[in-house]
C-alpha cells in the first residue's frame, strides 16, 4: 500500500486519482454526480445485510431453501438482489458433515448484490494463496476450527459464477422471526470462514 | 496466464491481515477510483476481461506492493491513454499543476 509522508508525489494514488477525475470531467466523459451515486450505493446501500435476508429465508421456507441451492440467481432474485458481479449465483450449504468456504484465487470476485464489496483480506494474497491449499489453518486463523470429521470445501469463483455459503442454522433458534434470524447472519459466515452467530451482538 | 496474480498455492505470503469493522473506504481518492469503475466502462468499450488483463500484465513488484484499488487506478491509466481519452501527457501535466497548486 503506498504510503506518503510529508509532501505529495507524482506516484501518490490521491492525487493520480484527482488528476484522472478532473480531466474526465473537463473532457465531458464523466458525470460527478453520477459517480457520487455509485459511491453511495457501494458505500450505504449494498451490503451484506441483503445476503443475511436471504440466508435467513432459506433458514425459515423450506421450499425457498430448495429453489435457492437449484437456482441461487432466481432466487436471490426473489428478494430484490440482482444485477452486477451477481449474474450467475450459486448457493453452497454447510451442514454438520461439510463446511464451505469461498475465494478468488486470481482477483478479487465477490458477489456484489448479496455483500457488497469484498474486505482487503479477501482480496490479499496471503488468504488467496492459503485457502486453497491449507483451509483448515486459514479457518482456525479466523477462530474456527472444524474437526476432522467435518469435509471443507473451498469453492474458487471463476470470472462469471459467484458463490455464497448458506451456512448452518445456530441451535436454539427456533423462536426466532425472520427478521432476528438475519442478524445472526455475518458477512464472513457467508464467506465460509466463520458460522452463523447463536445470538446478535452490537 | 501465468502471472503472479495466479497466486492460488503459493508460499511466503505468511498470515492473513483482518480489520474488525472495515469501512468500505479506507481513503476518498478509493471511492472515487470505485466509481470510475461504472463511469469509464460506459465510454471506453473495454470489458471487464481486459480490465483484469490489464491488472495481470501490472509486472509482479508492483502487483503485490499495490493496494487493490491502485490496482484499478493503473487500469484506467493504461487503457484511457491508449484509446487516447486521456494521454499519459496530459496526467503528467495535470498531475504537475496539482503539486504545484495550480490546480
Amino acid at each position: 500500500m503506498a504510503q506518503h509522508h510529508g509532501n505529495p508525489r507524482e506516484s501518490d494514488p490521491a492525487i493520480r486519482t484527482e488528476a484522472l477525475e478532473s480531466l474526465l470531467v473537463e473532457k465531458g466523459l464523466v458525470d460527478r454526480s453520477a459517480m457520487d451515486a455509485v459511491v453511495d450505493l457501494f458505500e450505504n446501500k449494498i451490503g451484506p445485510r441483503n445476503g443475511a435476508r436471504v440466508i435467513a429465508r432459506a433458514w425459515v421456507d423450506p421450499a425457498f431453501k430448495s429453489r435457492l441451492l437449484t437456482d441461487g440467481t432466481d432466487a436471490i432474485k426473489e428478494l430484490g438482489f440482482s444485477g452486477l458481479q451477481g449474474e450467475d449465483m450459486v448457493v453452497v450449504e454447510n451442514t454438520p458433515s461439510v463446511h464451505n468456504v469461498i475465494v478468488c484465487t486470481l482477483c478479487s470476485c465477490y458477489p456484489w448484490p448479496t455483500l457488497g464489496l469484498p474486505p482487503v483480506w479477501y482480496k490479499s494474497a496471503p488468504y488467496r494463496a492459503r485457502v486453497v491449499s491449507e483451509p483448515r489453518s486459514v479457518l482456525k486463523e479466523f477462530g474456527l476450527e472444524l474437526p476432522e470429521s467435518v469435509e471443507v470445501r473451498v469453492w474458487d469463483t471463476t470470472a462469471e459464477l459467484r458463490y455464497l455459503v448458506l451456512p448452518e442454522r445456530p441451535e436454539g433458534t427456533e423462536l426466532m422471526s425472520e427478521e432476528q434470524l438475519a442478524l445472526l447472519v455475518t458477512r464472513d459466515s457467508m464467506i465460509g470462514v466463520s458460522k452463523a452467530l447463536s445470538s446478535p451482538t452490537k | 496466464m501465468n502471472g503472479i496474480h495466479d497466486l492460488g498455492g503459493m508460499h511466503g505470503f505468511g498470515l492473513i491481515k483482518s480489520e474488525k469493522n472495515e469501512p468500505v473506504f479506507h481513503a476518498d481518492w478509493e471511492r472515487r477510483v470505485m466509481a470510475l469503475f461504472p463511469a469509464t466502462f460506459l465510454f471506453a468499450g473495454y470489458t471487464v476481461d481486459e480490465f483484469r488483463h490489464c491488472i495481470e500484465n501490472m509486472g509482479a513488484a508492483g502487483y503485490l506492493e499495490s493496494s487493490y484499488y491502485e490496482h484499478w487506478l493503473h487500469v484506467y491509466e493504461e487503457i484511457l491513454d491508449k484509446r487516447g481519452f486521456v494521454t499519459r501527457a496530459e496526467m503528467d501535466k495535470r498531475i504537475a499543476e496539482i503539486l504545484n497548486g495550480e490546480k
